[in-house]
């Protein structure tokens, strides 16, 4: 495996993911990780020079809606997701800007 | 000997676009309905739901790029930005950081020290996120994705601001043209346009710039202005004490006159941008810009000078006129309805500036019709009423849009001319006040004013206080 993550990248994803891992997950998502980064960089040895990024496989361009209102009232469907509802609100957590 | 700073000041404008819907979906961006109701699956962020751009979102983020001189991207897309909180149920918003539909604008400003240019880097589209309600006291806030998936705009400026004032005419000068352009009504108070301040200090003649801090949470031009001197002292009094300044967002209180740190910019979120896989490129066509640049409306200094040219009218109302593309546009149907500009300006500039201020209200908020401001001239020109009954129907058309012929007739408000009656009257009044007719008689020309009031107390406002006057002089 040529890419070895290391310690610190694992914790900051795990961060960034909102996710704990526990030392032996830690260890399966660094070697997960290396594999699919080696799987990657099998990209690096085609010449790329001069072709444009691609973000979108289709060729398609300007999908566009009219402003017209269209929605519905989903408030009774949405809440059902909500662990905690009050007021018609979702309950979460305090948070602070 | 002190040293001499300089305020460098750069903006981040967010302005929600006046859509009647949100920018992916088709619920309603109305403000003020119930928690949640405007929600959809697109808006809260369900699996498998797709977004699709709402088209008059590009034409006013377009509309607003060619009115600040940007160059627009022909071939543009939307990226995901990544992050966690409570407000963004999708765990991202869709915005634009690689191909932004405008960039390298500018916009003149105005001040005291002379005009000078503000360039704009880039204006992008984005969707606003849902509101927060902290309860007060209690270990949890609620979510109200209502504003969720709002259309919005960032204008970001280039550092090219180096004091509140300029910061203040480069927001009254992008208000003034997203207001003509209709994109948004841009208030500051109601969330509808939000600046956050980019602020660093460096010596005077320093070519580097300093390290600069961010600062949210500034809801009107006032709070702005105070808090770009108490971050320039703060800045300046870490500097002088051989500290640093810490590149971080700060959260500006404003009843506390105080800003606090956010979070810095160590722990800064990596947000990981990406393109959006389910909003495919936009194309900006040749067509879809002609159409956009032909609808272009009269901006206000061309309007200035046109005012200037067609109307007999001071030019202090034409610049409150003008400050306004709704009272602009009321005003000048008004005159194409055959009233004479004097008389429309001096109704907007009188009792519609007291009216507006009396009741809280902004000059976009006026209800009143062209068609009704001209019957009410008509009726005064022709004398029908008098200008205390004039102004008691403008109240009326001011708060109810009520037609003032209709009003007038009903009210039985019309001026009484029948010359009989009057003289009936006035003759009963010196009849009754035979002191204040004494003392007339006797010299003090005062006298006759009380007569000439309670002859109109009598005729309950309705007599044309010209007529009553000549009689009054004839019958004594």
């Amino acid at each position: 495996m040529a890419n070895i993550i290391s310690d610190e990248t694992i914790e900051y994803v795990g961060i960034l993911a909102k996710l704990e891992l526990s030392d032996e997950e830690k260890e399966a998502a660094k070697r997960d990780m290396g594999r699919m980064l080696d799987y990657i960089d099998k990209l690096g040895e085609l010449d790329t020079a001069g072709v444009e990024p691609m973000s979108h496989i289709f060729p398609v361009q300007n999908v566009f809606r009219e402003d017209v209102v269209t929605g519905t009232d989903c408030r009774e469907a949405i809440l059902k997701n909500a662990p905690r509802q009050k007021d018609g609100m979702f309950v979460v957590p305090k948070t602070f800007d | 000997m002190g040293k001499q700073y300089e305020t460098v000041i750069g903006l981040e404008v967010h302005v929600e676009l006046a859509t009647k819907t949100k920018i992916f979906c088709g619920c309603s961006t109305e403000f003020g309905g119930a928690p949640n109701t405007h929600t959809c699956p697109v808006c809260t962020g369900m699996p498998g739901s797709l977004p699709v751009l709402n088209k008059q979102v590009l034409a006013y983020a377009v509309a607003v790029g060619l009115a600040t001189d940007c160059k627009i991207t022909r071939y543009c897309k939307f990226d995901r930005k990544n992050y966690f909180y409570p407000d963004n149920p999708q765990n991202y918003q869709i915005s634009q950081l690689y191909l932004p539909i405008c960039r390298d604008g500018k916009v003149e400003i105005e001040t005291e020290s002379g005009k000078k240019f503000v360039g704009i880097h880039e204006i992008h589209m984005e969707e606003d996120a849902g509101k927060m309600i902290h309860d007060e006291g209690s270990d949890y806030s609620l979510v109200d994705y209502n504003r969720s998936g709002v259309p919005l705009i960032e204008i970001v400026s280039e550092p090219d601001m180096r004091s509140a004032e300029e910061v203040i005419a480069y927001l009254e000068k992008l208000r003034m043209l997203i207001q003509y352009l209709g994109a948004s009504d841009c208030k500051m108070q109601e969330g509808s346009m939000r600046a956050d301040v980019n602020l660093s200090v460096r010596e005077v003649g320093s070519l580097e710039y300093g390290t600069r801090t961010e600062m949210k949470n500034l809801n009107s031009f006032s709070a702005i202005t105070r808090a770009i001197a108490g971050e320039k002292a703060r800045q300046i009094d870490l500097l002088e004490a051989g500290e640093k300044v810490v590149q971080e967002t700060r959260r500006w209180d404003d009843n506390a006159g105080k800003s606090y740190a956010m979070r810095s910019k160590e722990d800064a979120q990596d947000y990981r941008y990406f393109p959006d896989p389910d909003l495919v490129p936009i194309v900006v066509t040749e067509e879809f810009l002609a159409d956009i640049k032909a609808k272009q409306p009269e901006f206000r200094e061309d309007k200035i000078a046109r005012y200037k040219e067609e109307f007999d009218i001071p030019e202090y109302d034409i610049d409150i006129i003008t400050g306004s593309k709704h009272m602009a546009d009321i005003f000048e149907e008004t005159v194409a309805l055959g009233a004479q500009p004097k008389k429309v300006s001096n109704w907007l500039m009188v009792e519609t500036l007291r009216l507006l201020k009396e009741n809280n209200m902004d000059p976009e908020d006026i209800r009143f019709s062209p068609k009704h401001l001209a019957g009410l001239i008509k009726l005064t020109d022709a004398k029908a009423i008098n200008s205390t009954v004039a102004k008691e129907v403008f109240e009326e058309m001011f708060k109810n849009d009520i037609d003032p012929e209709n009003y007038v007739e009903e009210k039985g408000l019309k001026t009484v001319s029948d010359e009989g009656a009057l003289r009936k009257t006035v003759e009963e009044v010196i009849a009754n006040n035979p002191q204040s007719v004494e003392d007339y008689r006797n010299g003090k020309e005062k006298a006759i004013g009380f007569l000439v009031g309670q002859t109109m107390k009598a005729m309950k406002g309705k007599a044309d206080p010209g007529m009553v006057n000549q009689l009054l002089k004839e019958l004594l």
